[in-house]
């Protein structure tokens, strides 16, 4: 079975080819992704697995920097660096902030 | 990267393949993090170089070392017999990284 992001040989039409470029926390989730790397917390390949992972409903419904850091998110509670209570809990401390990102 | 051959080939078997020799890819569809094209499985094509032995992603992206490395060749195909209907040049060609696992030798 074709894998949702094995896509060689599928329709793809038209290229876009607009410039968009990264806002800041988009520029963030890249960030973060180095400094787990460069820390030996995480393997290409291991983000590449964890975005392959989402499901094919999640993978297409989430922009690029949202389903990369939904899959960083996945990798850092699989290998224990932040357990869900504590994404959970940092999750509403942002959602309480006037300002998400300052 | 020859450094890196010299030193790999001494801690590790040799290449099964050599370049010009005729390989098929496997036709096999495991789980997990898989970096073989789904479109070149089954195909044929023909070793143009080996490119150096490398821990296997396969076993990286769960975690693990990828050891025992394994030997990447870079394969050339043929467009058209890649390709149903294919429009293009009878002469144009892909060239796809390839693990040696993936491989098997084809018929001439």
């Amino acid at each position: 079975m074709h894998a949702y992001h094995d896509l060689g040989g599928t329709p793809a039409g038209p290229i876009e080819q607009d410039d968009h470029p990264a806002v800041l926390w988009e520029k963030r989730v890249e960030a973060l992704l180095t400094l787990v790397r460069r820390r030996g917390l995480l393997t290409t390949d291991e983000n590449r697995r964890a975005l392959e992972s989402l499901g094919a409903d999640v993978y297409h419904n989430l922009s690029y920097a949202e389903r990369r850091a939904l899959a960083l998110s996945n990798n850092m509670i699989a290998k224990g660096v932040f357990t869900i209570d504590e994404l959970a809990a940092k999750l509403a401390e942002i959602d309480r902030r006037k300002d998400p990102l300052p | 990267m020859s450094a890196s051959v010299a030193k790999d080939t001494m801690r590790t078997a040799k290449p099964a393949f050599t370049p010009g020799q005729r390989v098929r890819v496997r036709q096999v569809d495991p789980p997990g993090h898989i970096r073989t094209p789904h479109y070149i499985r089954g195909k044929s094509g023909v070793i143009e170089r080996f490119c150096g032995f490398f821990p296997n992603p396969e076993e990286k992206a769960y975690g693990r070392s990828g050891e025992p490395m394994r030997a990447l060749y870079r394969v050339r195909f043929v467009q058209s017999h890649v390709w149903t209907g294919y429009s293009g040049g009878a002469l144009d060609t892909v060239d796809i990284d390839l693990y040696e696992h993936w491989l098997e030798p084809a018929g001439a």
